[in-house]
């Protein structure tokens, strides 16, 4: 599905002393398909950005299109319900948000609320416990008694199970191991792909952003600061850095690298593997010339 | 999630009102609340509405603010108006519609009550709009003081109050979060039959009383971490001390009380 904001602004507590303005005219394209990264520092609006994404809150001004669905300050769609089946979101410490008795009661939670049939609800449990790294045994354990980290996955399972078709993550992998995290942006990296996902990460990480994101939107005090494809916006490290961002590593050596030797590598997301041979290349080609 | 109600929520400010000490503040509301129940004239009544808003204007906070925080009250004050209205019988009678009579006595009877009503209202939640609840605990805990004689447990109730005033923001916060996370998850709170939405609650209470317990028991060990072992030879950061200001502000409030007294029966 689409997701256009256009014009939108969002105020807290509008009309007393504490108004603060959230969001403020901010427009941007997500098309279909596509992996958005949303990047930028505490308080720039991320996280109400994305409450308009399923209908938690509706824009004070402006409008938010989620594929037919339009959202403004007084109009939202008649069926609430069928825009929240197929926009999942998995919010910042999803854990928190577990309270069956079992696990599998968990992940079901979703489903039956959106009434997907029960042989169904099976059918996908077993197949997203084994996506996000469960085993079965744990599936009759109460999730109170699991690790931090596997509360995290029982809760992403509980968000994937409905099978949304747009899928919103706030910094899923904050708090978790560097092994952890890996292992799980390489499973929303997975999804997105085999099922045709519109995916909107929202991540202070730049690394990740360059990595997976096919599309990158700066935002700094509630307004698009940048946006345009990861290689292009995440290189400009004077821009960046006046909002408190830093470019990724690989941006961050390639500028050494450049000091140093007096020869530029452009930035295109290669690889690490890549760019150590194009170094070696580069640094053959100058001891011919010298 | 703040559906406008303003009562005990606290709003920054340097005015006046702010800068006075919190046992100025109590002792003066307290008294306020019993003798609004002594005025009885259109006079008496005067004074005491001059006192409640020339306090509410010198806080500086908007009025339309306040009024609108108020509005879960104006419906109980119009109720108690109509009823005052509807139920006493003194007076001329004014209108006479078959045989269903307002008198006159009625009117006034029901302005008196709903002005007291509003006075009360008014005056008290200025204490919370314009007092940290770690001044109003800290106050409270030094207006008890006397009570440890009798070995009334002072320090661990004012301990008590203020752990439990600094968290209602944060469970707050927390009960929005998790129910935005479970209406995304296809919880529906708002609309269905009411057995439906009782059983919604489920999904939000128990991960709040998770979190509660989680957070109480870190909050103990942070505590144990610092050395705390009681009020028992603790020092204050914060010291109450009573300023010019606030015996001015006893000076003025006791004229208002004796004013009150001379325009009774005005």
């Amino acid at each position: 599905m689409d997701i256009t904001f256009n014009h939108v602004s969002y105020i807290y507590q509008a009309n007393t002393p504490f108004a603060h303005k959230a969001i403020d005219d901010l427009s941007f394209h997500i098309p279909s398909g596509s992996f958005t990264a949303v990047v930028g520092h505490t308080g720039s609006g991320k996280s109400t950005l994305i409450q308009h994404l399923n209908g938690l809150i509706r824009p004070s001004d402006g409008e938010v299109s989620i594929g037919d669905y339009r959202l403004t300050n007084n109009a939202k769609p008649a069926d609430m319900k069928e825009l929240r089946s197929r926009v999942g979101v998995v919010f910042q410490y999803p854990e928190h948000q577990l309270f069956e008795e079992t696990v599998k009661k968990d992940i079901a939670f979703g489903p039956e609320n959106f009434g997907v049939a029960s042989e169904e609800i099976d059918k996908r449990i077993s197949r997203i416990t084994a996506d996000v790294g469960l085993n079965e045994e744990q599936l009759e354990r109460s999730p109170f008694d699991l690790s931090g980290g596997q509360m995290r996955r029982v809760a992403i399972a509980g968000v994937l199970a409905v099978q949304p078709e747009v899928l919103v993550l706030d910094e899923p992998t904050a708090g978790l191991d560097p092994r952890g995290q890996h292992e799980m942006m390489e499973m929303f990296h997975n999804l997105h792909e085999q099922q045709r996902l519109t995916t909107i990460l929202v991540t202070h990480s730049m690394e990740d952003a360059v990595r997976y994101a096919d599309h990158v939107i700066i935002l700094n005090n509630g307004t698009k600061y940048m946006e345009g494809k990861p290689e292009d916006v995440l290189s400009r490290k004077e821009a960046l850095q006046r909002v408190q961002l830093d470019v990724p590593e690989m941006v961050q050596f390639l500028d050494a690298f450049e000091k140093k030797f007096g020869k530029k590598i452009p930035f295109r997301r290669q690889s690490a593997a890549a760019i150590a041979s194009e170094i070696r290349d580069r640094l053959r080609e100058g001891d011919r010339y010298e | 999630m703040n559906n406008g109600l303003i009562i005990g929520q606290y709003v920054p400010g340097e005015s006046l009102v702010h800068r006075l000490d919190p046992r100025t503040k109590i002792t003066v509301i307290f008294f306020f609340v019993f003798i609004v129940f002594l005025a009885n004239s259109v006079v008496s009544y005067s004074v005491l509405t001059l006192f409640a808003l020339a306090s509410t204007f010198t806080t500086r906070i908007p009025i339309y603010y306040i009024l609108k925080g108020l509005t879960p009250v104006w419906f109980l004050i119009v109720f108690t108006f109509i009823l005052h209205l509807i139920v006493t019988n003194e007076g001329n009678v004014l209108i006479n519609i078959i045989g269903f009579k307002i008198y006159s006595g009625g009117v006034i009877q029901g302005f008196a009550i709903s002005m007291r009503f509003f006075l009360l209202i008014l005056v008290t939640s200025l204490l919370t709009l314009t007092t940290t609840p770690i001044e109003i605990t800290d106050a409270i805990e030094d207006m008890l003081h006397p009570l440890k004689k009798v070995r009334f447990p002072v320090h661990e109730l004012a301990l008590m109050m203020s752990i439990s005033l600094r968290f209602i923001p944060t469970l707050m916060q927390e009960t929005d979060k998790i129910s935005k996370a479970q209406a995304s998850r296809g919880v529906d709170f708002r609309t269905g039959p009411l057995k439906e939405r009782i059983k919604a609650v489920v999904p939000l209470l128990v991960p709040l009383f998770v979190s509660a317990f989680k957070r109480a028991e870190e909050l103990a060990m942070a505590m144990e971490a610092r050395g705390y072992q009681g009020g028992e030879g603790r020092s204050k950061l914060r010291e109450l001390k009573l300023e010019k200001r606030d015996f001015i502000i006893f000076a003025l409030f006791i004229a208002v009380v004796i004013t009150l007294f001379a325009t009774r029966n005005y």
